[in-house]
């Protein structure tokens, strides 16, 4: 009878380690994924939190509902329309032709000027674009000059 | 006694490991498959497939006359046109003629007449007895100023054995958020998009001229749906709903990015008056199957909703979009597809950083009006890779469903502008 016990409980306890050996490692694989991050491009770190879905990994959008973030004046373009995207979003806006039916949220009272400037100069200068890069100091002016014009 | 518990003891083990590690299953394994070309798909064993049309453009939905010809509704008029139809050649279809001066999505034949809808209304065109168009340039305007704010602005259409049309009409929004699509806004109490988007409306099919208030607001709380079809057999609407997107961008404290581009499940609904499906104050978890309250109406990713709206008819793993339901009324399949279910799912993008899903056509069996086994995927190799990361790189994606004079299934592609004609011959 103990033995019955013993292979019950140990049949258990293996469905335990097994259950939560699955958690665990999805907990870890998030670690190592984070740790990972913050050693990498800061302006990478912001696009992978808040730019990815929509614009995906390869820059490249979703065809009629999120624009590329390549090859567009947009975004190789001059900086401060740019950064007035980010800050207020954008909605219904024919690009290169194209049609995109999801808005892009306005990001102002989300990300701080920082992270604006290395999330801007990480796109400008990946997926093949080559352009200046974004300064905090860019992005506190912009929304300076925001807040004077709607004064 | 001593083998009982052994053995329960065993499944007891068994079941916590199996639901753990099948938690985030993707695609169900595939039945047999041909091994002939098939125009770069993968198919049961038995069927072929061929393109009948290329690069036509972006081919939202289409529908075959008993002719065996092709009207194909465009995303993006070709020359001004919006509507193509093309007729068989030898297996190969040419366009004839293009007409409609508006971009849209529903292209569905009733009762002699072709019905296409724009973004904002749904036109008829009466046909000749070989289902041609008689008078292109005038067709008479069934339902005229529905919404359309861009986001989910699709008009599809299915009619019933009664005179009624069937129209969507999107939610523009993604969760009726106070600010759409914006990390950690809540949602708007009572949300107001649902008193004219969010639902299906009826209208009658003959009538001009329809406003909203000709209609009836048939179901509520669906977010959008771009595939629906009538049962024939049960008589009775089923649709496709696209689920929310975005649960780890919008509330990470809850949903981390692999839960997130599972969840929620994409729900086919069997859909009577007055039905409200919950979004967006509920979405279905196809894992745990529960209706969770919405994070942004005070859930956490766990709790139930305190009401009880409209469970699904079955629900897949999320964000594979989709784009069309057609169920299966010809001879020529083999008895199981018989009234059953096709659904074109057009392929995900809010699944990032995890590799993307769907870009495929599934079965789903039906008897008596309701699902009866798993869905299968039937038709695969759209996208033309094994591995889609980003939805831009998807050679093609399945988005309209049409059956033929002889029961074969076409599959349009709203990316390249093919025609796949997929047909039983043992």
């Amino acid at each position: 009878m103990n033995k019955i016990y013993i292979v019950g409980f140990s049949l258990i306890a293996l469905g335990f380690v097994l259950t939560s050996g699955f958690k665990y490692s999805s907990v870890e694989n998030s670690l190592i994924h984070s740790t990972f991050q913050q050693q990498r491009n800061p302006g990478e770190v912001v696009y992978k939190k808040y730019c990815i879905s929509c614009h995906q990994a390869d820059g490249g959008g979703v065809p009629n509902m999120s624009p590329p973030l390549i090859q567009t004046s947009y975004v190789l373009g001059d900086k401060v329309p740019l950064i007035k995207i980010v800050l207020n979003g954008l909605k219904n806006v024919d690009i290169n032709d194209e049609t995109y039916n999801n808005p892009m949220p306005a990001l102002g009272s989300v990300l701080k000027d920082q992270q604006i400037a290395d999330v801007l100069t990480y796109v400008r200068s990946s997926f093949g674009n080559k352009a200046s890069a974004v300064t905090a100091g860019d992005v506190k002016k912009t929304r300076a000059e925001m807040k004077k014009k709607s004064e | 006694m001593k083998k009982n518990l052994l053995f329960s003891l065993f499944i007891a083990a068994s079941i916590m490991v199996s639901t753990v590690s099948f938690r985030n299953i993707g695609p169900k394994p595939k039945v047999p498959v041909s091994v002939a070309d098939n125009a770069g798909l993968t198919l049961p064993s038995g069927f072929s497939a061929s393109m009948v049309a290329e690069n036509i453009g972006r081919v939202r939905h289409i529908a075959v006359t008993k002719e065996g010809d092709i009207y194909a509704k465009l995303e993006r008029a070709k020359n001004g046109k919006g509507i193509l139809f093309l007729k068989d050649n030898n297996g190969k279809f040419q366009e004839q003629s293009g007409f409609g001066d508006y971009v849209g999505t529903g292209m569905r034949i009733h009762d002699g007449y072709l019905y296409g809808s724009s973004n904002t209304d749904v036109y008829r065109y009466k046909l000749n007895d070989k289902d041609e168009v008689e008078n292109p340039d005038h067709p008479e305007t069934i339902v005229t100023g529905l919404l359309d704010h861009g986001q989910h602005n699709s008009k599809s259409i299915t009619f019933d054995n009664d005179g009624n049309i069937y129209v969507n009409v999107g939610a523009y929004s993604n969760s009726c958020q106070v600010n759409d699509r914006t990390p950690g806004s809540m949602g708007i109490p009572g949300c107001p998009i649902l008193d004219s988007a969010g639902g299906i409306w009826q209208f009658k099919a003959d009538k001009m001229n329809q406003h909203y208030g000709d209609g009836v607001h048939y179901a509520t709380g669906l977010r959008n749906v771009v595939g629906l079809d009538w049962n024939q057999k049960e008589n009775v609407l089923f649709v496709m709903q696209h689920g929310r997107d975005q649960l780890h961008d919008l509330f990470p404290q809850y949903y981390d990015t692999k839960t997130s581009s599972v969840l929620p499940a994409e729900c086919m609904y069997e859909i009577h008056k007055g039905d409200n499906a919950g979004w967006p104050y509920i979405y279905y978890n196809q894992i745990e199957k529960k209706q969770i309250l919405m994070p942004e109406y005070g859930g956490d990713g766990k709790k139930m909703a305190d009401k009880k709206y409209l469970d699904p008819a079955m629900a897949f793993p999320g964000h594979m979009g989709p784009n069309d339901l057609l169920f299966y009324t010809g001879n020529q399949f083999p008895e199981k597809y018989k009234n059953g279910a096709f659904i074109a799912f057009h392929g995900s993008w809010n699944r990032s950083p995890e590799p993307q899903a769907g870009y495929f056509v599934v079965f789903v069996p039906f008897k008596d009006g309701k699902p009866t086994g798993k869905w299968e995927v039937f038709a695969d190799g759209f996208a033309g890779k094994e591995v889609i990361m980003s939805p831009g790189k998807a050679e093609h994606r399945p988005c309209g469903l049409a059956q033929g004079p002889d029961g074969s299934l076409y599959v349009s592609d709203d990316v390249k502008g093919t025609i796949y004609k997929i047909s039983y011959n043992n």
